[in-house]
Order: structure tokens, then C-alpha cells, then sequence
């Protein structure tokens, strides 16, 4: 559960570009996800040696931000738009089949290791709304029919 | 796919760059913004070149100065920056490098939300283009002038889009709202002078310095100069976002171009400007879309993109949905936004569920007085959070009423069970 040497690497690549070594947190945090989808309590401190902070501190920066992951998610994380447009385009719905269809609720993952939901403030979509965003790619104006076929493409 | 370098300079784009930092001072710059009236576009109209104008220049200023550049669009219902970062990276650049070279800034930062992962990537792209024509990097064009653009993708929260907060999480830190004074302009960024402006405000720069400030202000229909990127989204005919002159009226925008209602849905009220704005209603349609005119109405233009209420969707769901968003997204460090939004949001609750008592209505009234004031808070959260429910509970009293006294929502009792 270690950073690889690649990683160490990525991360004092950030550190050089940024002002002082802790304002390449974030940068670090969304780094080391990206390798592993999430951050363990065995990285976090690491990371925190890396840039000469306490782990605390980093923690404290890591539960703050809604998309760093404390917890392991599924291979792929959806996120649904909760917010007022989508809300009045029938996101209450979208979020019943979600749930139906996947046997899971906010914060959740499926048995499988596939599929974690959660929920995501509006994500800019509003004229194609409703919106969801999986693994990064944005889809809208969505109907159950769509997210079936959406979450067919996602192993 | 968005213009590339060299599409977007057939295209007249750089054009203004030159000009700026060929032929122009910086405080030539700020001037030509001023006179523009040129209004921010992040939500609260502060004339752009002011802003500038308080940074400290010449010889004796610190430095490094920052330019940062928000793009965490995340007021609910508006979709304006993203189109912008997505479809014309190199405008945002280009208006980007003349903001910097108005403050003498040496780096600058765009601060881009981690959903927007399409405009990073072509902004990350059109970024590389730049330094490799010479736009950006030391010594730009051969000029004395010198910038460092740094794409920072951040890592969610709404309160990001906060500029102070925005400051701190750019420093690595939870991002809590500063207190002001010292304002970012001389005490910003790690301690440095700092602008931080909108990416739609951005946008128009280049346009200001390539065509004059009489001509910006000519685009307007209203004091406030140039264009708006103006967006409609609800149950109307045709959602979407056009650029069109500003002080164009609720009217217009909603008839000509959203197309009106959608069948069997009739107009009740709108907010004219994300989530943090009054509701407004019919006979508020012929207002112009300026930050004076919607002022004067009672609420606010925001980042004009408006939001519609129709007679199918109800009202204290809607602010519940609003508060709950709120509640949810404050930082928690102002105890009147930390405690006041979640009761607030659990107290819509109790009414959307039949289980409100007819003395809710005044708490609610008592917690807007509370929590609203500027002031009461380090940032305007909390402030913004109160617009639609003090707005809800003036204009669409008579459904909260209803909700009480029938011990439920009228709307999912007429939709039967499940509805």
C-alpha cells in the first residue's frame, strides 16, 4: 500500500512548481488517486512526509474536498447532479432507478467492485439537464433507458 | 473542437495581445476597461477595471503579483464558463495575458472545477499552443513583459468558487473564506497582491482592447457595457445560452429564445441568476437583465442564468432543494451559515412532508433575518443561500401555507402515490 517511485517522482515534479511544498497538496492527492481511485491512511501519510505536513493536517485538506476519496470506491464512481434544474427535470426519479438498478444507495458500492454512487452539485449541464458524470465523462438529458445503456459501457 | 492557435489568429484572436503590449501601458489597459464599464461576471457586477485599479504598481509594488482566473463554476443552473473554457480556450488566454499585463502580474493561475474535465484538457492543450507561439513564458512578442500560466484543477466544493476560499485552497489549505479587510488585491495569493476575476469577465477583455471602450459600450442596451452570456434552463422549449446585449429583458430571453413554456406548463416565477438569487415573477419578464435594473426589482442578475418555476413543479420543494444544497455546501466555519442553512433545510423538510406546524412559516422568516445580512458572515453564502427562501416566502406564501394546513405537497398528493 506504498507510493510507487513513479509516484514519489510525479509528486516532487508538483512540489517544484509550486510555490512551497504544501500548495501541491491538492495536485499530490488528486495524483495518487489517480492511480488507485482512492487515498489510503498508509499514502495520505506518506504524502504528508513528501510535503512537510502532519498527516492530520493533510487529512484535514483531504475531507474537506468532496472528490478526494477516503474510502475505496468501484472501478467506476457516478455522479448525479442533485442540484435545482436537474432536480426540476426529474432527478428524484433518474436517482429511484439508480438505486433499483444497482441494489445501492448514496455512498455506496456495488457488490461487484463496479459501480459507487454519489451524489454531485450541479455539474454545468443545466440546458441538457438531467445530468450524470461517470469516471470524468458527462452525460445529460438522461432517461432510465439512457443510463441503461450508459452503465453497459462501464466494466 | 474548439479554434486552434493558429484557426483562432485567422481569426483576428492575439490581435488585441499585440496592441496591448505593444502599443499600450498598463494603466492605458485598465482605463479602456474602466471607461468599457466592464462588470464582473462571477455574480456581483464589480466594475472590473476599479478592481484593478487598486492593485499596487510601478517600481515600488511586491512581487510576485497573481492574476487568477475563477472558472469553479458551480452556482446551480448556470452553464456559462464551461461553454466559454470548452469552445474558445485561447479567448480565455488571450484576455488572460492583457488582465496580467494590466496588474504587471507574474503568474497566473486558472482555477478550474474537477468536473469540467473536457475544458481542462483543451485548455491544457490551447495553453501548451501559447507558450510554443511565445505568447506566453519571459518575454513575451519580444515586449519586457513576462507570465506564467498555471492550470490548477481543483477537487470539488462550491465554496471554492469563494475568491478568498478559492486563495486558500490554492495555497493547499481547507478552502475557509478569509476575513476582508486586508482585501486580495494587496494582500492575496501567498500573502501577494492578487485579482481574481471571472472567466466570462476575462473573456471580454481582448474585445475591449482590440475595438475601444465606446464600442464595447455601444453592444449594451443598459449602462453596464457590452454582451452577456445570457442561459434559460427548466421546463421551457428550448434551454440553452446565448450571448446577446446586455440589459436584453427577462422577456426577450425567455420568449425568443428559450421559446416560452414547454405545453402544459405555465410560467410562476424565475430566478434570474443561479441558485443565490430572489425569485422573481411575471410582471418582473420586461425587466432589463443588468446588474442595476434587476437590483431595482429585488433581486440580483448573478451570473444570468436564469432558472424557471412552473406551475407543474412545486415551489417549497424547489427552495427545499435550494437550502439543502446550501446547507450542505457551507464550509462551516461562520456559525450562522454552519447551524442556521441545515435548520433552515430541515425545517422545509418537515413541511414537504406533511409534518410542518403553522409557527414554521415565522421560524423561517426569523432565520432569513438571521442568517441573510452581509455581514453576519465571512462570506456571502450564507447571504445568497437567504435570496430564494425570503423571495419563496414573500411571493409563493400561500403553498407554504397550503403544505401545512393539507399536511403534505399538494403536488405529490396530486400525483398519487409514488408521484
Amino acid at each position: 500500500m506504498m507510493l510507487t517511485e513513479e509516484e514519489i517522482r510525479q509528486i516532487q515534479d508538483e512540489v517544484a512548481k509550486s510555490q512551497n511544498r504544501r500548495a501541491a497538496c491538492i495536485e499530490a492527492l488528486r495524483l495518487v488517486q489517480s492511480h488507485h481511485g482512492w487515498i489510503s491512511d498508509e499514502r495520505l501519510q506518506q504524502v504528508a512526509a513528501l510535503l512537510g505536513m502532519t498527516a492530520a493536517e493533510l487529512d484535514g485538506v483531504a475531507t474537506f474536498y468532496n472528490l478526494i476519496f477516503r474510502q475505496p470506491v468501484g472501478r467506476h464512481v457516478i455522479l448525479i447532479c442533485n442540484s435545482v434544474t436537474c432536480w426540476i427535470k426529474g432527478y428524484v426519479s433518474l436517482l429511484d432507478h439508480l438505486r433499483d438498478r444497482l441494489g445501492i444507495d448514496f455512498g455506496q458500492t456495488t457488490a461487484d467492485g463496479r459501480f459507487t454512487l454519489l451524489p454531485i452539485v450541479c455539474l454545468g449541464a443545466c440546458d441538457r439537464a438531467p445530468a450524470m458524470m461517470v469516471d470524468g465523462e458527462r452525460h445529460d438529458e438522461l432517461t432510465p433507458e439512457k443510463i441503461n445503456a450508459i452503465l453497459a459501457h462501464y466494466e | 473542437m474548439p479554434l486552434s492557435l493558429p484557426e483562432y489568429e485567422r481569426a483576428g484572436g492575439y490581435a488585441a495581445v499585440r496592441k496591448a503590449l505593444g502599443f499600450l501601458a498598463p494603466k492605458d489597459v485598465i482605463e479602456m476597461v474602466k471607461e468599457a464599464n466592464l462588470r464582473g461576471r462571477g455574480g456581483a457586477g464589480f466594475p472590473t477595471g476599479q478592481k484593478w485599479s487598486l492593485v499596487p504598481m510601478g517600481q515600488d509594488a511586491p512581487h510576485p503579483k497573481y492574476l487568477v482566473v475563477n472558472g469553479d463554476e458551480m452556482e446551480p443552473g448556470t452553464f456559462k464558463d464551461r461553454f466559454l473554457m470548452e469552445c474558445d480556450p485561447h479567448q480565455l488566454i488571450e484576455g488572460t495575458i492583457i488582465s496580467a499585463y494590466a496588474i504587471e502580474a507574474d503568474v497566473a493561475y486558472l482555477f478550474i472545477r474537477a468536473e469540467y474535465t473536457l475544458a481542462a484538457e483543451r485548455l491544457g492543450r490551447a495553453i501548451a499552443e501559447a507558450y510554443a507561439a511565445g505568447y506566453l513564458g519571459r518575454r513575451i512578442l519580444g515586449s519586457a513583459f513576462s507570465l506564467e500560466i498555471v492550470l490548477h484543477v481543483s477537487a470539488g466544493r462550491y465554496i471554492c468558487g469563494e475568491e478568498t476560499a478559492l486563495l486558500n485552497s490554492l495555497e493547499g489549505k481547507r478552502a475557509i473564506p478569509r476575513t476582508k479587510p486586508p482585501f486580495a488585491v494587496t494582500v492575496g495569493l501567498f500573502g501577494q497582491p492578487t485579482v481574481i476575476n471571472n472567466v466570462e469577465t476575462i473573456c471580454n477583455v481582448p474585445h475591449i482592447v482590440a475595438n475601444g471602450p465606446q464600442w464595447y459600450r455601444n453592444l449594451s442596451r443598459s449602462n453596464d457595457g457590452g454582451t452577456k452570456l445570457y442561459g434559460v434552463s427548466g421546463h421551457v422549449k428550448k434551454p440553452g445560452l446565448w450571448e446577446l446585449p446586455m440589459g436584453t429583458t427577462a422577456r426577450e430571453i425567455l420568449e425568443m429564445y428559450a421559446g416560452g413554456m414547454r405545453d402544459g406548463h405555465r410560467f410562476r416565477g424565475f430566478l434570474p441568476g443561479g441558485a443565490s438569487t430572489d425569485f422573481l415573477l411575471d410582471q418582473h419578464l420586461d425587466t432589463k437583465m443588468d446588474f442595476t435594473e434587476v437590483q431595482k426589482v429585488g433581486s440580483r442578475l448573478g451570473t444570468g442564468t436564469m432558472i424557471v418555476l412552473d406551475d407543474r413543479t412545486c415551489p417549497v420543494g424547489m427552495v427545499h432543494n435550494l437550502e439543502q444544497f446550501f446547507a450542505q455546501e457551507s464550509c462551516g466555519w461562520c456559525t450562522p451559515c454552519r447551524e442556521g442553512l441545515p435548520w433552515i433545510s430541515r425545517t422545509l423538510a418537515a413541511i414537504e412532508a406533511g409534518r410542518g406546524q403553522p409557527e414554521d412559516l415565522d421560524i423561517l422568516d426569523d432565520q432569513a433575518r438571521l442568517v441573510g445580512p452581509l455581514g453576519h458572515t465571512f462570506c456571502a453564502l450564507a447571504p445568497g443561500a437567504i435570496e430564494p427562501l425570503q423571495s419563496a416566502l414573500k411571493h409563493f406564501r400561500d403553498d407554504f401555507e397550503q403544505h401545512v394546513r393539507k399536511r403534505g405537497c399538494p403536488w405529490r398528493m396530486a400525483a398519487g402515490p409514488g408521484g
